[in-house]
C-alpha cells in the first residue's frame, strides 16, 4: 500500500496544496512596520498535513469503491436502517419513548436560547419535509422553495397588520396561501424538467423576493414588517419565556403531524404516482398516471408546509422583512433533503438536526465556522452521496395471498 | 369481425419528413397482429400515435367500446388513452427503476383506482380496501408472469429478460383490451422468445385481450400472429396472414432489395 507512486501522488498533493495556501498562510505583511513577514513553519504544516490527509483520503476513497464492487457482485448490503431496527427491534419502543421524554421535557432542562435553537431546527425539519415531498418524491428539483416560505410568513403579517386576524385563523390560511402559490409556479413548469425546472423556480423564488422588497404599499419594502403577535393561547398571558416554550411545543406538533401525514402519503397511491413521476415521467404516463394532477399536487403539498412554517416563523421572531427569504435560505433546506436523504423522512429529519445545529454548535471555531460546515457537506457528498439514511421502499407481506 | 380499434389515414409530419402516410389500421377483438417493416418504417412513430405520446397531424384514430358506439381518439393524452384501455410497453425498458416489482405493477392500477391525498392521509376504510385490492390484483399478474420471487426486489436489480415480462406486467395491470408491444423480445435468447410466444398467447386466450405487437423476430412473428402488417416509409405495403407474407414480392423487395424478387 505505501509505494512508491502512492507517495509520489502525495506528494504531488502537498505541493498543490503549498501553492494554493501560499498567499494565504506564509506571507504577511505588517503594514505598520513595513516589512513582510516569511512564515516557513506555516509552509511545513500544510504540506506535511495534507500529505498525511491525502493518504487517509485516498484509504477511504477506496473502502468506498470496494463497497460499490460489492453492490455491483450482487451482495446485498442492508441499508443502515434495516439493519438498525432488524437488531435493536425490541430497542425501537424504548428509543422512541426516551425521545419523547427528551422532547418534553427539553425546554425546562436547557435555557431559553437552547429551546429556541430548536424550535428553529424544528421548523427546518418540517420544511424539508415539505421539499421533500417535491425534489425526494417528485424529483422535481425545485430552487425557489422560499418564496412559499415567504407568502405564509407575509400572509400572517399582513393580515394581523391589516384586518387583525390571529395566529390560529392565519394558520390553515397560510397553509392554503402556499398551496396555491404551489399551483401557481406548477403550471408554468409542468413542461420543464432537471435544469431547466430549477432555473425556473430559481427565478420565481426571486421574482417573490424582489417584489417583498420593492413593493412599498404592499410589503412595507425591505424595513419590513414589525410587532406581529406570538401564538396566542385563549385567556393566559404569555411572558416571554413561556412564549417560547409555548411555541416549542407548537413547532413539535407541527413536526409530528408533517411526519405523520408525509408517511402516511409515500406509500399511498398518489405517493406512488410522485415516486413513477421522478423514475420516468414517460412511461409513468403512459401507465394512466395523469401527469398535470401528480405535479400538480406534489407542487401545492409541498408548499403547503412552507406556508405554515412561514407563519410560525413571523410569529416566533415578531418581526419579517424580505432579508430573511433569499436564495441561500432554499439552498439550505435542499442540503438539507440532498444530506440527509433524498426520499427518506428519518433522513431529512436528521439532515436538518446537523445543518441547523452544526453552524450553531461551530460557534466555538469562531471564523471557522463556515469553513468546517463547508468542508462536512463536501465530504458527506463525497463518501455518502445518497444522503445519511438513503430511502428503503416499502416491502409488502404477502403470506395471505401466496398460498 | 367489427374492429375495437380503427386507425384510418392516419398521417404523420415532422417538418419535412412524413413518417405515417395516410396508413389504415384495424383490430378485432382477440386479435394478434404483428407490425414488421424495415428501421425507420414508422412502426414506433405509429404506436407513439395511438398511444398519445404524439398528436397525429391528420386522420383518425377511433375505437369500439361497444359494436355501436365510437369515439375519436385525436389528440387525448397518454394517460387519458391508457384510462381508455390502450397499453404499451416500450423499445428500451422503461421501468421504474428505483421501485420494488410489486410496486411498478401497482402503478398500472393507479387509472383503475381513485383515492385521493385526503383519504390516504386518513386512512379511511375505503382506501384501505383500495389498497390491498391493488396489491392483490398486482401479486396474481406477477404470478401469472412467473415474477412473484422478486416481489419486494428493486426493478433495476432484476435480469433483462424478467424486466421485460414484468413491462408486460405492468401494462397488464391496467386492463387493457389492446396491448401494444414495442419489440418484446429483442434481446431475448431463444428460450425467452420462446417463453414469451406462449406468455403472449396466453394473455390473448385468457382474457380475450388483443395485441399489437413491433417485432424483428421473424420467428416469432410467424409463429404467434394472426396477421402481418408490413410498413415501409410510413405506408402500408401489404398485410395478410403470415404464410402469405412471407412470399410477397413488395415484402421481400423492402427487406432485401429489388433484386431479390423472384
Amino acid at each position: 500500500m505505501l509505494n512508491l507512486s502512492e507517495i509520489k501522488r502525495s506528494l504531488l498533493v502537498s505541493l498543490w496544496f503549498i501553492f494554493l495556501t501560499f498567499p494565504i498562510m506564509v506571507i504577511r505583511v505588517n503594514p505598520i512596520e513595513k516589512i513582510v513577514e516569511w512564515r516557513w513553519g506555516n509552509m511545513l504544516l500544510v504540506g506535511i498535513g495534507s500529505f498525511v490527509i491525502s493518504f487517509i483520503w485516498r484509504y477511504f476513497i477506496r473502502q468506498k469503491e470496494l463497497g460499490l464492487k460489492k453492490i455491483e457482485m450482487g451482495e446485498k448490503i442492508t441499508p443502515l436502517l434495516k439493519k438498525l431496527a432488524i437488531r435493536e427491534s425490541k430497542y425501537v419502543k424504548s428509543l422512541f419513548l426516551t425521545l419523547v421524554i427528551a422532547a418534553v421535557l427539553f425546554p425546562f432542562v436547557f435555557s431559553t436560547y437552547q429551546t429556541t435553537i430548536m424550535t428553529t431546527v424544528l421548523m427546518y425539519v418540517v420544511l424539508g419535509l415539505g421539499l421533500n415531498i417535491v425534489v425526494g418524491l417528485a424529483g422535481l428539483l425545485d430552487l425557489g422553495y422560499v418564496a412559499f416560505y415567504a407568502v405564509g410568513a407575509y400572509s400572517y403579517a399582513l393580515l394581523n397588520y391589516h384586518f387583525g386576524l390571529g395566529f390560529w385563523t392565519v394558520l390553515p390560511l397560510g397553509a392554503i396561501m402556499g398551496a396555491f402559490f404551489g399551483i401557481l409556479l406548477g403550471f408554468p413548469v409542468l413542461r420543464l424538467r432537471g435544469d431547466y425546472l430549477a432555473i425556473v423556480t430559481l427565478g420565481f423564488g426571486e421574482i417573490i423576493r424582489l417584489v417583498l422588497e420593492n413593493w412599498n404599499e404592499f410589503s412595507f419594502g425591505p424595513s419590513g414588517i414589525a410587532n406581529i403577535p406570538r401564538p396566542s393561547f385563549p385567556g393566559i398571558q404569555f411572558s416571554l419565556q413561556q412564549a417560547t416554550v409555548y411555541q416549542y411545543f407548537l413547532t413539535i406538533g407541527l413536526a409530528v403531524f408533517t411526519i405523520f401525514v408525509v408517511n402516511r402519503l409515500q406509500d399511498s397511491r398518489i405517493g406512488r404516482a410522485w415516486i413513477a413521476l421522478r423514475e420516468d415521467e414517460i412511461a409513468c404516463q403512459a401507465m394512466g398516471v395523469d401527469k398535470v394532477r401528480t405535479k400538480l399536487s406534489a407542487f401545492a403539498l409541498g408548499a403547503t408546509w412552507a406556508g405554515m412554517v412561514g407563519v410560525m416563523f413571523a410569529a416566533k421572531t415578531t418581526f419579517i422583512n424580505p432579508a430573511s427569504f433569499t436564495f441561500i435560505e432554499s439552498a439550505l433546506i435542499l442540503s438539507i433533503v440532498v444530506l440527509g436523504g433524498m426520499g427518506s423522512v428519518p433522513g431529512v429529519i436528521i439532515g436538518a438536526f446537523i445543518l441547523i445545529l452544526l453552524p450553531e454548535y461551530l460557534r466555538a471555531f469562531a471564523e471557522y465556522r463556515m469553513l468546517l460546515f463547508g468542508a462536512i457537506l463536501v465530504l458527506m457528498m463525497v463518501f455518502r452521496p445518497q444522503g445519511i439514511i438513503s430511502n428503503v421502499r416499502r416491502t409488502y407481506e404477502l403470506k395471505g395471498i401466496q398460498k | 369481425m367489427n374492429p375495437i380499434l380503427d386507425v384510418s389515414n392516419l398521417t404523420m409530419d415532422f417538418g419535412g419528413l412524413r413518417a405515417l402516410d395516410n396508413f389504415d389500421l384495424n383490430i378485432a377483438k382477440g386479435e394478434i397482429v404483428a407490425l414488421i417493416g424495415p428501421n425507420g418504417a414508422g412502426k414506433t412513430t405509429l404506436f407513439n400515435c395511438i398511444t398519445g405520446m404524439y398528436a397525429p397531424s391528420g386522420g383518425d384514430i377511433c375505437i369500439y367500446p361497444d359494436v355501436d358506439k365510437k369515439v375519436r381518439l385525436n389528440g387525448l393524452k397518454p394517460n387519458m388513452i391508457t384510462a381508455k384501455g390502450m397499453t404499451r410497453t416500450f423499445q428500451n425498458i422503461r421501468l421504474f427503476p428505483n421501485m420494488t416489482v410489486l410496486e411498478n405493477v401497482m402503478i398500472g392500477r393507479h387509472c383503475r383506482t381513485s383515492s385521493g391525498i385526503l383519504s390516504a392521509i386518513l386512512r379511511t376504510s375505503s382506501a384501505r380496501k383500495e389498497e390491498s385490492g391493488i396489491v392483490e390484483h398486482s401479486y396474481k399478474i406477477l404470478e401469472k408472469f412467473g415474477l412473484n420471487d422478486f416481489v419486494n426486489e428493486l426493478a433495476r436489480n432484476l435480469p433483462y429478460g424478467a424486466q421485460k415480462r414484468l413491462e408486460i406486467a405492468r401494462a397488464l395491470a391496467t386492463d387493457p383490451f389492446l396491448l401494444l408491444l414495442d419489440e418484446p423480445a429483442a434481446g431475448l435468447n431463444s428460450r425467452e422468445t420462446k417463453e414469451l410466444d406462449t406468455l403472449i398467447a396466453n394473455i390473448r386466450n385468457e382474457e380475450k385481450i388483443s395485441i399489437l405487437l413491433i417485432e424483428h423476430d421473424m420467428k416469432l412473428v410467424m409463429s404467434i400472429s394472426d396477421r402481418v402488417v408490413v410498413m415501409d416509409y410510413g405506408k402500408k405495403i401489404a398485410q395478410g396472414p403470415p404464410d402469405e407474407i412471407r412470399l410477397n414480392p413488395a415484402v421481400i423487395k423492402a427487406y432485401l432489395g429489388e433484386e431479390f424478387v423472384a
